[in-house]
């Protein structure tokens, strides 16, 4: 976990239902600099599966899960494009 | 329904065998004509290779396989498009004739010693050897049971109890149906072990993993390993994951592929449901090989070689039976004609709308079915837009709920999981059908993305 870098910004998708979590991801990561890092907590248990998906579809950079700073997982991805 | 699509039923009442067919037809499809309850004699096709006749299942009507009655239904452009044929699929017309015969004469209690019992036996013995023939096992080895689910969890649990001395773990892939992974807990709450292996990106199961985790485990009790997926239609390589078991018991669910062909012979024990062949719902099939340790995992009974207790609906077992020897004769000529309409679907989705994943092995895979995921797409508001627009698909989605999870088989994959949709043919699918939901398919995707917001992204 302590490798990972701080996100630059975090999106709180806490509450709601897939894909919300994932559009909350694809509306952001536009917003920041190319190399900068998106997190999105979510407590959707399909956002584990789909956010390392869609940084697949998407060729963006999947880091992993950080330690939230609430409820739910810090997904942690980095604008690669 | 128009009027050219109306279908003219005619019984031809030669020698048992008659075939109905539809004007408009798809090629390879109305010849069938077979004799599924294989009368002495009758005239016809000849039967699947290897299949031995069923002793004396006689309908009291000439038993037809019907081709074109459905097919003129699904041409209706009025009428719903049923393309959840992996979760159902339709009866077939042999079924329903087997059925509504054997409600009249067939349903007398096989173990009983008067005439209507003896005849109830025999005709029993004959479906029993008909499945046998299909599945490539010998009629001693199947018994019936009340449903495909009963019939895994019967083959996990009496393999794991038949072979308590030599271990207490079952290995499972990641990927097979719910009825053997709930066999599972049931088995690691009485004090057993399970350990899932993994698939690839397209659904595979790693046997390398397979083999490494049985060199490290001599106390596995049983392997079990689907012969395709449920979800995504990818075939699993059987013969390699029988090579990696080594001696240990393979149970192989072959629910999803009974219908197109026998798996390959390596299994120990051998499950299916007639509900995903044309069969009724309510049949399940178990083949426990020769040899393989099992034991009961509930008491047991005289029925079934003790396998399944209680007293089995014969009436469905006959149409499981004759509809399954109907399938695998009509599998030669429909399977490639739906694997080209899979294959016109899996090209043509990811062209129409854009972020949209195919699943599955491109090539090693079931011929009916297919399924895709679309970003930002809720997978249950897509089967509701879908069934309002006339078609009936199904979803591995879970976004109502946040309490629900996503498939474990999409989730084993790694692929998304929301926005997914699987679409199964049938023998009544037409190039028609797939032609209209490849017409509404983008519009209600389109749609359903606009209302998330999703536009654009």
């Amino acid at each position: 976990m302590s490798v990972l870098p701080p996100p630059d910004l975090v999106v709180d998708a806490v509450g709601r239902p897939c894909p919300m979590p994932v559009i909350e991801l694809a509306r952001a990561l536009p917003g920041v600099a190319v190399g900068a890092v998106v997190g999105v907590r979510a407590d959707d248990p399909a956002a584990r599966v789909d956010i390392p998906a869609w940084c697949r579809m998407r060729r963006q950079d999947y880091l992993g899960t950080g330690a939230p700073d609430g409820p739910g997982t810090l997904y942690l991805v980095r604008r690669v494009s | 329904m128009a009027p050219e699509d109306r279908v003219e039923v005619t019984l031809v009442p030669s020698a048992d065998v008659a075939t109905r067919v539809a004007p408009g037809t798809p090629p390879g499809t109305a010849s069938t004509g077979v004799n599924v309850l294989a009368q002495p004699n009758a005239a016809g096709p000849p039967t699947p290779a290897g299949a031995r006749p069923a002793h004396k299942i006689r309908a009291p009507v000439p038993v037809s396989t019907s081709v074109g009655l459905m097919t003129a239904t699904l041409h209706d452009p009025t009428s719903p498009v049923y393309l959840d044929a992996a979760s159902a699929m339709p009866l077939h017309p042999v079924a329903r004739e087997t059925l509504l015969a054997a409600l009249e004469d067939g349903w007398a209690d096989p173990a009983r010693l008067y005439a209507a019992g003896r005849r109830a036996r025999l005709l029993l013995d004959g479906a029993r050897e008909a499945v046998a023939s299909e599945l490539g096992a010998r009629a001693d080895e199947v018994s019936f049971t009340s449903s495909g689910t009963v019939a895994a969890h019967q083959a996990v649990l009496g393999a794991l109890a038949g072979r308590r001395r030599a271990g207490r773990l079952l290995v499972h892939s990641a990927v097979e149906h719910s009825c053997v992974l709930q066999a599972g807990q049931s088995h690691v709450a009485a004090g057993g072990e399970q350990a899932s292996i993994g698939v690839d990106a397209l659904g595979s199961v790693d046997v390398d993993a397979l083999r490494a985790l049985l060199d490290t485990r001599p106390d596995t009790a049983l392997v079990s390993v689907q012969s395709a997926n449920h979800e995504v239609g990818t075939c699993q390589p059987l013969d390699a994951v029988h090579h990696a078991c080594a001696g240990v018991p393979l149970h192989v669910d072959a629910a999803q592929s009974l219908a197109w062909e026998a798996p390959a012979p390596g299994w120990s024990l051998l499950t299916g449901s007639a509900r995903k062949w044309g069969g009724p719902a309510g049949v399940g099939v178990l083949a426990v090989r020769t040899g393989t340790r099992w034991r009961s995992p509930m008491p047991s009974d005289e029925a079934e070689g003790g396998r399944m207790p209680g007293a089995l609906n014969l009436p469905l077992v006959l149409a499981a039976a004759t509809s399954l020897q109907a399938a695998r004769a009509e599998s030669a000529a429909l399977a490639p004609r739906l694997r080209a309409l899979v294959e016109r679907i899996r090209t043509e989705v990811p062209r129409l709308v854009p972020d949209v994943e195919v699943l599955g092995h491109p090539s090693l895979r079931l011929p009916h079915l297919v399924t895709f995921s679309a970003l930002y797409v809720e997978g249950e508001a897509a089967v509701r837009a879908l069934d309002a627009a006339g078609f009936a698909v199904t979803s591995g989605s879970s976004c109502t709920s946040s309490t629900l999870t996503p498939s474990h088989v999409l989730e084993a994959m790694g692929a998304l999981t929301h926005g997914n949709l699987r679409v199964s043919l049938h023998r009544g699918s037409t190039e028609a059908d797939v032609d209209r939901l490849l017409a509404v398919l983008p519009g209600v995707l389109t749609r359903l993305r606009a209302d998330a917001g999703a536009a654009g992204l």
